[in-house]
């Protein structure tokens, strides 16, 4: 391989961080800079609608590093100041304060920015969003007894942010457009206990689609539905999903996907010296062959391992293909929600262990007779021993028990 | 090696046990981790490494330097 000297990183969360770390663990001692489009060093988003909003955290928890684990990177760290422009040509990154970092190898780890409504695409107050620190905090700051929250989204973050604010006594009304709100998710089974438990909590569920937020008096005041009628409120979240922060790759050659994401290969990369990894990279799903890109915390640290890896590999060979097993969880009322691969698209919901109704279980869940997810409560250890399953997308029942029992111990590449 | 966790930060995830399972664990109940070795011995070192660079939650730190014990 040719002397790599020059490495950056763009986007300083976690699939930057990790990109970083990993290119150091394996021994790049080259120049390494880190470029962030916000001041704080890389921190956590998970807990950003969890402890951070209901205020047991303080922003410092949030550090994905000490500041001393960060120094032993010896990065160049550019934080607050966003990518303007990549010249491929050139391998130039052209920053927004007008400098420029030049590098053989780019890992493109921007992420995604929270979709807006009209009448609130620009800052407004009471209308919230809630991606960065920042958001978490002015979303905080509103959120007292009697606040009239309206969320509007029917996802994760939507379902964790109402229960979170429910729990500091304010009035939730949960827009979702969906009949099953997360069943696309969890699966139907989970979806139904979860928003049991929301309704059980006084959260009130509305079905609609959002299409504006509603101004008074310089402020957000509600949301006017598609259908014309008005939900009234102190306050807005805006949790309708994101769209990958890529427009600053315009014209620079790098191949976004239909949705706009980095439409990488196999291999995460993106062209030659171009790499993506996290919220905003895509690529084709080696055992469908279709594109995906997971909006997921533990997919941004494997995709970002797994292109440091292979843009450490060199151009020939020992690249690798990325093929994870994607992980969630969701932290809703004192129960943990976790998943592995994809149970929303599942036909059927086996139980191997538990019971939803005592929130506690453990359940493959099954695609045209292969499992191809899997989700539980308190069950960690049956839910691990699935992850295998998953993995392989075995057919069910599992044709031999002793597998399924020592599957967990087996050695384990997570991608 | 001095391994440390921090369980209200753990997510749960596994990934630790996956990589390293003589040095980490989960309890059932909601698959926080549970560190079964801090001082694991050397050729179980690259596996602890493993394991915290995979953690989602970045709650296991290793302390490198060689073991005073």
């Amino acid at each position: 391989m040719t002397a790599l000297r020059e490495v950056a990183v763009v986007g300083a969360g976690a699939a930057g961080l990790h990109a970083a770390e990993a290119l150091r663990r394996a021994g790049y001692d080259g120049r390494l800079t880190l470029i962030g489009a916000e001041d704080e060093p890389p921190y956590d988003r998970p807990p950003l609608s969890k402890h951070l909003l209901d205020g047991q955290w303080q922003p410092d928890r949030l550090a994905l590093r000490s500041p001393d684990a960060l120094a032993e990177l010896r990065l160049d760290l550019r934080l607050g100041v966003p990518a303007e422009r990549l010249d491929r040509q050139a391998r130039t990154v052209h920053l927004a304060d007008g400098h420029q970092v030049r590098c053989q190898a780019v890992v493109l780890a921007t992420g995604v920015r929270p979709r807006r409504l009209p009448g609130a695409e620009a800052p407004l107050p009471g209308a919230h969003v809630l991606r960065t620190l920042a958001d978490a905090l002015a979303l905080r700051e509103e959120l007292r007894p009697g606040t009239r929250l309206l969320v509007a989204g029917g996802g994760l973050l939507g379902a964790e942010a109402a229960a979170t604010a429910v729990g500091l006594g304010a009035e939730v009304v949960w827009l979702v457009s969906a009949a099953a709100p997360l069943a696309a998710v969890l699966g139907a089974e989970t979806a139904a206990l979860l928003t049991g438990l929301h309704r059980e909590h006084g959260v009130r569920i509305h079905r609609g689609t959002a299409a504006a937020v509603v101004r008074r008096r310089g402020r957000a005041a509600g949301v006017r539905l598609a259908d014309g009628s008005e939900l009234a409120a102190d306050a807005v979240l805006m949790a309708i999903g994101s769209e990958p922060a890529t427009e600053w790759l315009a014209g620079s050659g790098v191949p976004l996907d239909a949705g706009g994401g980095v439409a990488c290969d196999a291999h995460c990369a993106a062209g030659p010296g171009v790499w993506a990894a996290g919220d905003a990279a895509s690529w084709p799903d080696p055992r469908t062959g279709r594109r995906r890109r997971l909006e997921q915390r533990t997919n941004a640290t494997e995709q970002a391992l797994h292109a440091a890896r292979n843009l450490l590999a060199g151009p020939d060979g020992a690249r690798q293909a990325y093929a994870p097993v994607p992980y969630l969880w969701t932290d809703q009322y004192g129960l943990r929600i976790q998943a592995f691969g994809s149970p929303g698209t599942a036909d059927r919901f086996e139980l191997v262990d538990g019971s939803p109704a005592d929130h506690r279980f453990a359940a493959a869940c099954l695609h045209r007779g292969r499992v191809t997810g899997a989700v539980g409560i308190a069950c960690a250890r049956a839910l691990r021993q699935l992850r295998a399953q998953v993995a392989a997308h075995a057919p069910w029942p599992p044709a031999d028990p002793v597998t399924r029992q020592t599957a967990d111990h087996a050695p384990a590449r997570l991608s | 090696m001095l391994v440390q966790i921090d369980q209200e930060k753990c997510c749960g995830a596994g990934h630790c046990v996956l990589a390293a399972p003589d040095v980490f664990d989960q309890r059932d109940e909601d698959g926080i981790v549970v560190l079964l070795d801090a001082r694991p011995p050397a050729e179980l070192h690259q596996a602890v490494q493993d394991a915290a660079a995979v953690c989602p939650a970045a709650a296991i730190q290793l302390d490198q330097a060689p073991d005073r014990a």
